[in-house]
C-alpha cells in the first residue's frame, strides 16, 4: 500500500460520498419528466441534507444509545461497502481487503442495525417497517449471494475488482448465466433499494411503506444521515451492477492516471443511463401489494439460480 | 471461447428454460398461449442454427416444421377457442408460485443431474442443451400437475412436446424426418381433438375448471 | 401384400365409415372391415409360420412369430368385437344413449384404432410405433366420451392427459434410444431406431443411456398397459366407454402397449447385461397385481371391477415377462392371449348385463340367469376362467408363471398367491350374486349375439387342455426371440 494508492482510495470514497445525492437526484429528476413534471432539480437532495443538519435534533424519551448510534453504523457502513465496490479504479489497496460475500454481509450488518433501531422505540410503525424490510432482505440476500456466486464462477474469483477486471478484459461473448443474473440483480437492486415496484420511496402511506416507516422516528442530523446513507446504497448498488455486467472503461489501478480521465466520464454516463433506466422502470410500473413481494424476489432467486446453473451446464 | 452458432444455441436453450418457468408462473391464459409461441420460436430459430450449423437438410424442414406448428397454427386455435369460448379469465394455481418455482428449481437440478452422464457421451455440438431440454419437459409436467384449468393443461402438454423436439435436436440433430412428421401430426389431431373437448367440458360442467371433474374417484 | 391388406383394410374400413357411418349397414361394414382384417391377419400368420421372420418395404414392416401372434389376436378379438358391437350399439341407440352422427364417429374411430394398433404390432421403427401408439390413444379418447356425459368427458380427459404425458416419457426415452444407435448406425436416413438393426447391435449400445432410456419407455408405455401406480386412467376409460371399447382397451390396446415395452426390454437386456430390466418390470408388475387385488374389494360398478381385474392381469404378465427365460415368457404369451379372450368375452356379457340393468352399478344387477340365461351363463363361465379356475387357459398359464417364479424367485410366490386370492374372492363374491338370485332385470329390444362370447371361452378352454402342437411351437419360437 503506497500513497498513491491511499489517495485514489479515499478519492473515490469522497466522489462516492459526493455524488450519491446527486444519482438520487437524477433518478427523481427523470421520473419527474418521464411524469410530466417539472421535477425539483438535481440538487433537491442537497438541499434536503442541509436542511435536515441544520434542525435540532428531538429524539423519543425511551431511545436507547443504540437508536442515536445507528445513523452513524449506517452511513459507515455504506461509506466502507463504496470503498470495495470498484467504481473508478479495480487496482485499489481497499479492494483486496473484502470478497463479494463480506459485501453482502456488510449490507446485512447495515440492515440489522436499522430494524433494530426501528424497533428501539417501540412504536407499531417501527416493528412492522422491521419486519417487512428483515422479510425482503431475507429474500433478496440469497438471490443476491446467487448473482455473485455465477459472476465469481465465471471469473473465478469472489473479489469485485478482479471479477470487473476480467470481465472488462474478456472477449464479448453471449452469456446466458450472466443475462439471468443481470435481471435478478436488477430486481435485488429494486426491493433493496425500496424502489418500486416493492416499496414506494415517495409515500408515507403506513399499509405499504417499508423504509419509510423504520425511519419515521428520526429527524434532523439523524435522519440526514440515514437518508445520504441511503442515497449512497443505492449509488453502490448502481455501482456493483456496473462493475459486474458493464465493467468497461475502469481504471486499472492508482497508478494509470490516464485511466481516470476515461473512467470518470465513462462511469458518469454510466451512472446517467442507469439513472434514467430505473426512472423508467418506476415510472412503468405500479407498486406491488406487499404480499407479492414474495413473488418478486423468489422470481429473482430464481433467476440467479438458473444463471448459476445454466452456466455449470453449458459453461457460457 | 466458443464459436457462435454454439452461443446462439445455448441462448436458445437459456431462453427455453427461462420460457418454461414463465410459463409456470404465469396467471393469465392469453399470455400463457403467447409464452408458448414464443418458445416456439426460440425453438424453431435454434433448430434453424443447428440446420444452418451442420448442414442437415431435414433439420431446415423441422426448423420450418416447427415454425408453422408451434408459431403458427397452434397458438391461432388456441387463441380462437379461448375466445369463442370467452374463456379470459385469469388461471389459479394449486400451490402458491413461489413454491411452484422452488419445486421447478429441484425438478431443473434432477433434470441437469441425469442428463449429465448422456451429454458426456454425446458428440454433437449441442450436447450441453440436452438437460435444459430434459428441464423443459419437466417444467411441463410440473404445470401439467399444478394447473386447474383445461387450457394450461393443454399448453402444458404442448410445451413438453417443445422440450421433447429440443432434445431430439439437442442429442441427435433430429429425429428421422418420417418419425418428426408423425409426431407433428399427432401433436396437432390431439390439439384439435382437445379443443373440441373444451366445448363439450364446459357444455357439460359449465367452466373449463377441471376440479369439477372429480367425481371419478376411488372411494 | 398380406400386409398391405392388413393395414389397407382397417384405413379403408376407417373412411368408408367416416363417409357413409350414417347408413344403416354401417355396423355391418364395421363388421365385413373387420373380417377383411382378420382374414388378412390369417393369410400373413400363414407366411411367416412358413417362411420365417419377413422385412419388407424397405424395411420399415418386420414380422416375426412374436408380433405376428399379437397381430392375429388383435385382429380376432376385432373381428369378434365388431360381431358383438352390432347389436350392443343397436340396443344403445334404442335407448337413445347414442344417435347415428355418434355412431359414424364410433365406426371410423373404431377402424382408426384397429389401424394404429395394427401399425404399432408391424412396424419396424421405435418411433413410427411411439406415433402408432399416440394414435391410438387419440382414437380411443374419442370413443371413450363418445356418451357425452359429464363422466365419460372426464373419464376422456383424464385419460388423454395421463396417457399423453406417459407417452411422452416414452418419446423421450425414444430420443435416447435413437442417440445412442446413431453414434454406432450414424443418423443418415431412419435406421438407426429400425428395431432389426438395433437388435443387432444391441450388445455394443451404451448401458447408461439404455438404463435412463429404458427406463423413461418403461414409464411412458407402462402408463398405456395401465402399470400401477400410473393406472389410474384406465378404471375411469373402461368404466365409462362403450362396452366393445372397454372390451378392446383391454383385450388389445394394454397387450399392444405391454409388446412395446417388451421389445424395449429385449435391446436392453442385451445392452446392460444386468436385470436391470427385468427387475423394474417385475417390480411394477408385482405392484399392480397387489394394488389391483386389493382395490377389487372396493369397486361398486361391474366394468370397473373387470378393468381392475385387467390391471391384475396386465400386472402378471409383465412380472413374468420380467422373469425372463423360456419358460416364463411362454407362459407371459399364453397368458396375454387367454387374457385378451376371456376379458373380452367377459365385457361382451357384461355390456348385456348392464343394458339388461339399466345401470352398471353392481348391486342392481341381480338373477342374470332368469332373464337371460346365455348371458348369465356366459358371465359366469368367463370369470371362472379369468379366475384361474382349471381347466380354463388362464390356470395354465398363472401355473406356470407360479412355477417359474418359485424356482427362480420364491419370494415373489407368495405375493402373487395372495394377489390371485385376494382378486378371486372379490370378484368370484359379486359375480355370483349378479348371475344368480332373484331377478329385477328387463328383457333387452334386440337379441344379443353371444357367439362371440362362447366362441373366446371356447378357445380359452381348448388352449387350457390342449396346446395345438404348431401352436406351442410357435409360442415358443416367440419366447426364444425375446429372450
Amino acid at each position: 500500500m503506497n500513497i498513491t494508492g491511499v489517495t485514489a482510495q479515499c478519492t473515490e470514497i469522497a466522489m462516492s460520498v459526493a455524488a450519491a445525492p446527486l444519482l438520487l437526484g437524477w433518478v427523481n429528476q427523470c421520473r419527474a419528466w418521464l411524469q410530466n413534471r417539472r421535477g425539483p432539480g438535481l440538487l433537491q437532495p442537497y438541499r434536503q441534507l442541509r436542511k435536515l443538519f441544520h434542525k435540532d435534533a428531538v429524539l423519543a424519551a425511551n431511545a436507547s444509545p443504540l437508536f442515536r448510534l445507528v445513523p452513524y453504523v449506517e452511513f459507515a457502513s455504506m461509506g466502507l461497502a463504496a470503498a470495495i465496490i470498484p467504481s473508478l479504479w479495480t487496482g485499489l489497496p481497499f479492494g483486496a481487503a473484502a470478497d463479494t460475500i463480506a459485501l453482502v454481509g456488510l449490507f446485512a450488518t447495515a440492515r440489522l442495525f436499522l430494524a433494530l433501531a426501528a424497533m428501539d422505540i417501540g412504536t407499531a410503525f417501527g416493528s412492522l417497517g422491521a419486519r417487512r424490510e428483515m422479510l425482503v432482505g431475507f429474500l433478496a440476500e440469497p438471490a443476491l449471494l446467487m448473482v455473485f456466486f455465477t459472476t465469481s464462477l465465471i471469473a473465478n474469483s469472489t473479489s469485485l475488482p478482479t471479477i470487473a477486471d476480467s470481465f472488462a478484459r474478456h472477449p464479448l461473448a453471449l452469456y446466458p448465466s450472466l443475462a439471468f443474473a443481470g435481471v435478478a440483480f436488477l430486481m435485488v437492486l429494486l426491493a433493496e433499494n425500496a424502489r418500486i415496484p416493492v416499496d414506494n420511496p415517495a409515500t408515507h402511506l403506513e399499509l405499504t411503506m417499508i423504509h419509510e416507516a423504520m425511519v419515521l422516528e428520526y429527524s434532523a442530523r439523524h435522519l440526514a444521515l440515514i437518508e445520504w446513507s441511503a442515497a449512497l446504497k443505492l449509488f453502490n448498488y448502481a455501482c456493483i451492477g456496473l462493475a459486474l455486467f458493464l465493467p468497461w472503461g475502469l481504471a486499472q489501478g492508482p497508478a494509470d492516471p490516464g485511466g481516470l480521465l476515461i473512467a470518470l466520464p465513462a462511469t458518469a454516463f454510466k451512472l446517467l443511463l442507469v439513472g434514467a433506466g430505473l426512472a423508467l422502470i418506476e415510472t412503468l410500473n405500479a407498486k406491488m401489494r406487499l404480499f407479492r413481494a414474495p413473488e418478486f424476489l423468489a422470481t429473482a432467486f430464481l433467476l440467479a439460480v438458473l444463471g448459476l446453473l445454466v452456466h455449470l451446464l453449458l459453461g457460457s | 471461447m466458443a464459436p457462435l452458432p454454439l452461443q446462439i444455441i445455448n441462448l436458445c436453450a437459456a431462453l427455453m428454460l427461462l420460457l418454461s418457468f414463465a410459463m409456470l408462473s404465469q396467471r393469465r391464459v392469453l399470455t400463457l398461449v403467447d409464452l408458448f409461441a414464443l418458445q416456439g420460436l426460440v425453438l424453431s430459430i435454434s433448430i434453424g442454427v443447428v440446420a444452418w450449423n451442420t448442414g442437415q437438410p431435414h433439420l431446415y424442414y423441422s426448423a420450418g416444421l416447427t415454425f408453422v406448428l408451434k408459431v403458427v397454427a397452434l397458438p391461432l386455435i388456441l387463441h380462437r377457442l379461448i375466445r369463442r369460448l370467452d374463456a379470459r379469465w385469469e388461471s389459479e394455481t394449486l400451490l402458491n408460485i413461489p413454491t411452484t418455482l422452488m419445486a421447478g428449481l429441484l425438478l431443473v437440478m434432477f433434470s441437469f443431474a441425469l442428463a449429465q452422464p448422456i451429454s458426456e457421451l454425446a458428440t454433437t455440438l449441442t450436447r450441453g442443451t440436452l438437460g435444459i431440454a430434459l428441464a423443459v419437459v419437466m417444467l411441463a409436467f410440473l404445470m401439467m400437475i399444478t394447473r386447474r384449468k383445461a387450457v394450461t393443461q393443454v399448453v402444458g402438454f404442448l410445451a413438453m412436446e417443445n422440450g421433447l423436439f429440443f432434445a431430439a435436436t439437442s442429442a441427435t440433430y433430429g429425429m428421422p424426418m418420417v418419425v418428426e412428421l408423425g409426431v407433428a401430426l399427432d401433436v396437432l389431431v390431439g390439439t384439435v381433438i382437445l379443443g373440441i373437448f373444451f366445448f363439450h367440458i364446459r357444455e357439460q360442467f359449465d367452466s373449463l375448471d377441471l376440479s369439477h371433474m372429480e367425481s371419478l374417484k376411488e372411494d | 401384400m398380406a400386409l398391405l391388406i392388413l393395414l389397407g383394410m382397417p384405413l379403408a374400413g376407417a373412411l368408408l365409415l367416416g363417409l357413409l357411418g350414417e347408413r344403416r349397414w354401417a355396423p355391418e361394414l364395421n363388421v365385413l372391415a373387420s373380417a377383411g382384417t382378420f382374414a388378412a391377419s390369417g393369410w400373413l400368420t400363414w407366411r411367416v409360420i412358413s417362411d420365417g421372420p419377413m422385412l419388407v418395404w424397405n424395411q420399415q414392416f418386420f414380422m416375426d412369430p412374436f408380433n405376428v401372434f399379437l397381430v392375429a389376436l388383435t385382429a380376432l378379438v376385432g373381428f369378434t368385437t365388431a360381431l358383438f358391437s352390432r347389436p350392443y350399439m343397436r340396443i344403445e341407440e334404442h335407448h337413445g344413449r347414442v344417435n347415428r352422427r355418434r355412431l359414424r364417429l364410433y365406426h371410423s374411430m373404431y377402424q382408426l384404432f384397429m389401424f394404429s394398433m395394427l401399425l404399432a404390432l408391424t412396424t419396424n421403427n421405435m418411433g413410427i410405433l411411439w406415433v402408432a401408439m399416440e394414435g391410438a390413444t387419440l382414437a380411443t379418447v374419442l370413443l371413450v366420451s363418445l356418451y357425452r356425459t359429464p363422466a365419460s368427458i372426464e373419464a376422456a380427459w383424464k385419460y388423454f392427459i395421463l396417457c399423453g404425458v406417459g407417452i411422452s416419457q416414452a418419446l423421450f426415452g425414444t430420443i435416447l434410444l435413437y442417440f445412442a444407435a446413431s453414434k454406432l448406425l450414424g443418423s443418415e436416413g431412419s435406421s438407426a431406431l429400425l428395431w432389426t438393426h438395433l437388435d443387432q447391435i444391441r450388445g455394443q449400445l451404451d448401458p447408461t443411456v439404455l438404463s435412463i432410456a429404458f427406463v423413461f419407455l418403461l414409464v411412458g408405455y407402462g402408463t398405456k398397459v395401465g402399470l400401477a401406480p400410473l393406472h389410474n386412467w384406465l378404471p375411469d376409460a373402461h368404466a365409462e366407454g362403450p362396452t366393445p371399447v372397454s372390451a378392446m382397451l383391454s383385450g388389445l390396446l394394454l397387450n399392444v402397449a405391454l409388446y412395446a415395452v417388451v421389445r424395449c426390454k429385449v435391446l436392453v437386456e442385451g445392452s446392460v447385461h444386468s436385470s436391470l430390466a427385468g427387475n423394474l418390470m417385475m417390480g411394477f408388475g408385482l405392484l399392480s397385481v397387489l394394488l389391483a387385488a386389493f382395490l377389487l374389494w372396493r369397486q361398486k360398478d361391474i366394468k370397473r371391477l373387470f378393468a381392475y381385474s385387467s390391471i391384475e392381469h396386465m400386472g402378471i404378465a409383465t412380472f413374468a415377462f420380467g422373469m425372463g427365460g423360456p419358460v416364463a415368457n411362454f407362459a407371459a404369451l399364453l397368458h396375454m392371449t387367454v387374457h385378451s379372450l376371456t376379458k373380452s368375452s367377459i365385457f361382451f356379457t357384461v355390456g348385456h348385463a348392464a343394458q339388461n340393468a339399466g345401470t352398471q352399478t353392481m348391486d342392481k344387477i341381480r338373477g342374470l340367469v332368469t332373464i337371460s340365461p346365455t348371458v348369465g351363463w356366459g358371465l359366469m363361465l368367463g370369470t371362472l376362467a379369468i379366475l384361474g379356475m382349471p381347466p380354463f387357459g388362464v390356470f395354465a398359464s398363472e401355473f406356470l408363471i407360479l412355477i417359474t417364479a418359485m424356482h427362480e424367485h420364491p419370494w415373489t410366490t407368495p405375493i402373487l398367491l395372495l394377489g390371485l386370492g385376494v382378486a378371486f374372492g372379490a370378484i368370484f363374491s359379486r359375480v355370483q350374486a349378479m348371475v344368480f338370485g332373484e331377478t329385477n332385470l328387463q328383457r333387452l329390444p334386440h337379441p344379443p349375439v353371444l357367439l362371440p362370447v362362447f366362441a373366446h371361452l371356447a378357445l380359452v378352454l381348448m388352449l387350457g387342455l390342449y396346446i395345438p402342437p404348431h401352436l406351442a411351437a410357435w409360442y415358443r419360437e416367440a419366447a426364444r426371440l425375446i429372450g
